[in-house]
């Protein structure tokens, strides 16, 4: 154990785990932190969902492609070694049940394309073809071969098992009481119940509670918790084959709105089980269960799929997604505390951005250049936005 | 096909099985009011699915807790077998993995929802047990009109099973508090049942109770918004994962108890009885005196221990001469009793099951010498119970541990659970057997009126004085049972890596301990997300406190179960009656 780490991470979930893999794939000495167990929050609670169908041409899309080359490229590496996690070239439907929602969706997807997005223009007569029960009364939609799923609990297990047999130190259990930095030295020191830890560099990667970790938030941070319910279905086999949403789901994930906002998205799984979600409200980490927003689910599922109306629901959970108010994460050095960074605020799309988060971080710990341009993700717009309301 | 011998001292029998249905092509007679598994079981059918780890399932628990029976019924895939009563003419099949194949998809779906209703009660009882029933006499005798929900198809629970098919009897052989209970219950103005429905969510909506309740098929979407609720579900047969315990024709005693009671049918001819509790008595003492060939008790602990306890013995002597009843019984069959032993492998052979029997000393680690090799065709096990906390659970009552290590549910001496307007009765809040539950139904009952404003607290207080001694006096007795059949922490450390811990999504126990020694999972909400136990349709009630059990041996701390009890969904619902009917298109 060195006197001083190079780098801890506070949050074991998926992002933080891939901080810690990359950075100490670089050569840091890396500790992981959490105050929960393996997977106890937002990464237990996803789907899995590895999407670039539902990404705007941007910023956003641009990190996604990278993440997904980086996923295939875990997979690869480290299946064999620490243990399979389904990484699933399982492809996404996006539907349109009427003409101008089609419009809409093949526009998008023409956008995707010119960075580099394949996809394929389903008419409503070739839905059939991709998914064999779907309603027949869609209009169409787009098919995109390049969205994966993975099981991101095993991701987790895996990659951070893989820091681990690199070097890194990952400590479960072990919450952070409190941090400070001590500019002399460079240092940061963090404490926890066990133990006073010194790093040169610390990242938060604590998700939805970034805001909480004492002395770790930083500036006034803006990420807060939307909370999504997922039904999941009896075991049935292959009723639904790719991951299909309505062409409203963009919309709704793009949605400012405090209040219950639903768009369906139906998946099978390699369990032979059926997620349904999704719905999206900003309620604080409130845990009871909205009947009405399980009903909206099922009704849902019920539309794109009629098939389902006899399959039984046997589960549902619910997870909290870090909400950043301009839906892009924050990844990036804290404006005011030096040595601290931030990488968070993945809203639903954390499973899939962890890689490309975890990559681009270690390259900035390592004061290299980020090989993607981070400036539309740099937490200082928060902290300029903040200091300009506030002079204002 | 060759007809299996049926219980000769029950009802059922003397009923002519006039009427069948297809099971893969293949003619089954079946008594009305029979469930399939049952029918199934009396015509020597044991494999009612094959998994998709392709390993041969049938009937296991017989009471819809373990989703081990399933098979598919015209078409529809996934149909537990011991509750779907069988019906003439249903095409019945073997489910093959998830039931793919069998599923049959129709050219056209309705669009609507189902028939939604939300109706108001005053006072609803979860259950019609004796604890259920008891607090539907007591609630109702203050006033109240009381509904009482009930998964089974007749009112009775396990304890007061009534036989299939016959119009419910006066529980003629029971006439202690139970047995009254249920008598009244029937005949009470005010009370009325809904057999055949279950609680499928519940919450509270601006503090009052409100219960999401569906049929057995899963058609009926009723919403009661309740004054009351008095939680009496009961509870299911615990039973510890060993090599082979999910073999067809391994099943729980309390399957045993209730394919007799209600179905009036044998498990099997040669039997043998294991586990441990003064169940098993029980169970193998119905099953003799049924013409059961029963091989043997093999009871872990060791009964003598009573002796230890003379004043709690002596302070319920009904109880003493129960035990020397079924002992009789046993001894007149010539069935012997095996204490300090233990079933610790079933493996199949050809038609029989092959059960391993070993001497185990106080810890329940197996002592050397003394294996014997037993074939039986079937093998009834049993390891005291579970209580049924979902609703609790979902409802925000306290919870405890019992010093059996099962999540109860904390109550007052007035059976309140700590969350206003709702009671909770019988073995929810500890197992403690047939006659607390009805005793603490009685006082749940005038709690409940109480809460609705029919009865003062006074009134209560003085009305449940007489019942409260009775509860106490069962308790002390509850209390020296769980110490001497307690389950010890020998049978975790033997367990083979192969041996499979979560039935549903065939998840072994090296798995467990794997991901605790490679990734550092130890807590069992990161062991479920990691390994799916628990995460199938049985939601944890077969592996939860085993899985507990064998991380705590792996990690030297008892893991929190909450992420396996924990289950808002608490029976399966399809999505065409959850679906909204008002959605729009």
């Amino acid at each position: 154990m060195p006197d001083t780490y190079d780098v801890a991470v506070v949050g074991a979930g998926i992002v933080g785990a891939c901080c810690a893999f990359f950075s100490v794939r670089r050569g840091m000495s890396v500790i992981v932190l959490d105050r929960g167990g393996l997977v106890a929050g937002t990464t237990g609670s996803g789907e899995g969902n590895i999407l670039i169908s539902d990404k705007r041409p941007g910023p956003e899309l641009d990190l996604a492609l990278l993440s997904t080359w980086l996923w295939r490229e875990l997979a690869a590496e480290l299946s064999d070694e620490f243990g399979d996690f389904e990484l699933e070239e399982k492809g996404g439907l996006v539907v349109a049940g009427a003409d101008g929602d089609l419009a809409a969706l093949l526009e998008l997807a023409e956008g995707q394309s010119a960075a580099g997005v394949r996809h394929v223009a389903v008419d409503a007569a070739g839905l059939p073809d991709l998914e064999p029960y779907i309603n027949r009364d869609l209009a169409g939609g787009v098919y995109y071969p390049g969205d994966l799923q993975v099981q991101p609990a095993g991701a987790v297990a895996a990659i951070l098992a893989a820091a681990r047999s690199a070097g890194a130190r990952l400590s479960l259990h072990e919450p952070v009481l409190g941090a400070d930095v001590d500019p002399d030295e460079r240092v940061i020191r963090v404490e926890t119940p066990h133990q006073n830890i010194r790093a040169q560099q610390v990242v938060n990667a604590a998700g939805p509670w970034a805001a909480n970790v004492p002395g770790l938030a930083g500036f006034t941070m803006p990420v807060s918790p939307r909370r999504g319910y997922i039904l999941v279905t009896e075991p049935v086999g292959e009723l639904v084959r790719h991951k299909v949403y309505t062409a409203n789901y963009v919309d709704q994930v793009a949605s400012d709105d405090a209040g219950m906002r639903v768009a369906t998205v139906v998946e099978g799984t390699p369990a032979g089980t059926i997620l349904i979600g999704s719905t999206r409200d900003r309620v604080g980490f409130n845990r009871a269960i909205e009947l009405d927003a399980l009903r909206s689910l099922a009704s849902g599922a019920v539309r794109l799929f009629p098939v389902l109306r006899d399959v039984r629901v046997i589960r549902a959970y619910h997870g909290f997604r870090p909400f950043s108010p301009d839906h892009l994460p924050l990844i990036g050095a804290d404006p005011t505390v030096p040595g601290l960074f931030h990488a968070h605020g993945h809203e639903g799309a954390g499973i899939g951005l962890a890689p490309a988060t975890g990559h681009l971080i270690a390259e900035l710990l390592a004061g290299d250049q980020p090989s993607v341009g981070l400036a539309p993700f740099d937490p200082a717009r928060f902290f300029a936005a903040e200091v300009s309301h506030a002079t204002a | 096909m060759r007809r299996r011998r049926r219980a000769e001292s029950t009802d059922t029998q003397s009923l002519p099985r006039t009427e069948s249905f297809t099971f893969d092509g293949a003619e089954i007679p079946f008594v009305p009011g029979q469930s399939i598994a049952a029918a199934l079981l009396a015509a020597d059918v044991r494999v009612t699915r094959i998994t998709r780890g392709s390993r041969p399932r049938g009937l296991f628990c017989g009471i819809g807790a373990c989703f081990d029976c399933l098979l598919a019924v015209n078409g529809q895939p996934n149909v537990r077998s011991c509750l779907q009563p069988a019906r003439a003419g249903d095409a019945v099949q073997t489910q093959r993995g998830a039931g793919d194949e069998q599923r049959a998809v129709r050219d056209q779906y309705p669009l609507g929802g189902s028939d939604r209703r939300t109706v108001g009660a005053e006072v609803v009882v979860v259950g019609a047990g004796p604890a259920g029933l008891a607090a539907a006499v007591s609630a109702a005798d203050s006033g109240a009109d009381v509904v009482v929900v009930d998964a089974g198809q007749a009112p009775g629970g396990q304890y007061l099973r009534q036989p299939a098919g016959v119009p419910p009897a006066a529980a003629a052989d029971h006439d202690d508090a139970a047995g009254v209970a249920y008598s009244r219950a029937l005949a009470h103005p005010r009370v009325r049942i809904l057999s055949g429905h279950q609680v499928w969510a519940c919450g509270l909506d601006h503090g009052r109770p409100v219960l999401q309740v569906t049929d057995t098929p899963g058609d009926a979407d009723l919403e009661i918004r309740a004054g009351a609720v008095v939680l009496a579900p009961g509870a299911y047969d615990r039973v510890l994962p060993f090599p082979g315990w999910d073999l067809p024709g391994v099943i729980t005693a309390g399957a045993a108890q209730a394919l007799l009671k209600s179905d009036g049918v044998l498990a099997g001819r040669r039997l043998l009885v294991a586990g441990t509790g003064p169940f098993l008595l029980v169970v193998a003492a119905a099953l003799a005196e049924a013409g059961g060939n029963v091989l043997a008790v093999v009871e872990a602990n060791h009964p003598s221990r009573w002796l230890r306890r003379p004043l709690v013995v002596a302070g319920s002597p009904s109880k003493l001469l129960d035990a020397a009843r079924y002992l009789r019984i046993l001894r007149r069959h010539r069935v012997p009793v095996l204490a300090g032993h233990a079933v610790t492998e079933i493996t199949a052979d050809r038609q029989d099951l092959r059960s391993v029997i070993e001497g185990v000393d106080e810890a329940w680690r197996v002592r050397p010498g003394g294996r014997r090799i037993v074939h039986a065709d079937s093998v009834c096990v049993g390891f005291g119970f579970t209580p049924s906390v979902d609703l609790a659970v979902n409802l925000g009552c306290g919870l405890a541990l019992d010093p059996l290590g099962n999540v109860i549910v904390t109550v007052d001496d007035l059976q309140r659970t700590g969350v206003r307007g709702v009671l909770a009765a019988g073995e929810i809040t500890g197992v403690g057997g047939a006659i607390r539950a009805a005793w603490q139904g009685t006082i749940a009952g005038l709690a409940a009126a109480v809460a609705i404003g029919r009865l003062s607290e006074t009134d209560c207080v003085r009305a449940a004085a007489p019942a409260r001694r009775h509860v106490l006096r069962e308790e002390r007795f509850a209390a020296a049972m769980h110490a001497v059949y307690p389950v010890k922490p020998g049978w975790w450390d033997r367990l083979s890596p192969q041996t499979v811990l979560c039935r549903c999504e065939e998840v072994t126990v090296g798995r467990i301990r794997n991901d605790f020694r490679a990734y550092g999972a130890d807590d069992l909400r990161s062991v479920k997300l990691l390994s799916r136990i628990g995460m199938g349709p049985c939601q944890g009630r077969m592996c939860g406190s085993a899985a507990a059990a064998v991380l705590a041996a792996e990690s030297g701390q008892p893991p929190d179960l909450l992420p396996v009890i924990s289950r808002p969904i608490v029976t399966p619902i399809p999505l065409g009656t959850l679906a909204d009917p008002a959605a729009p298109r």
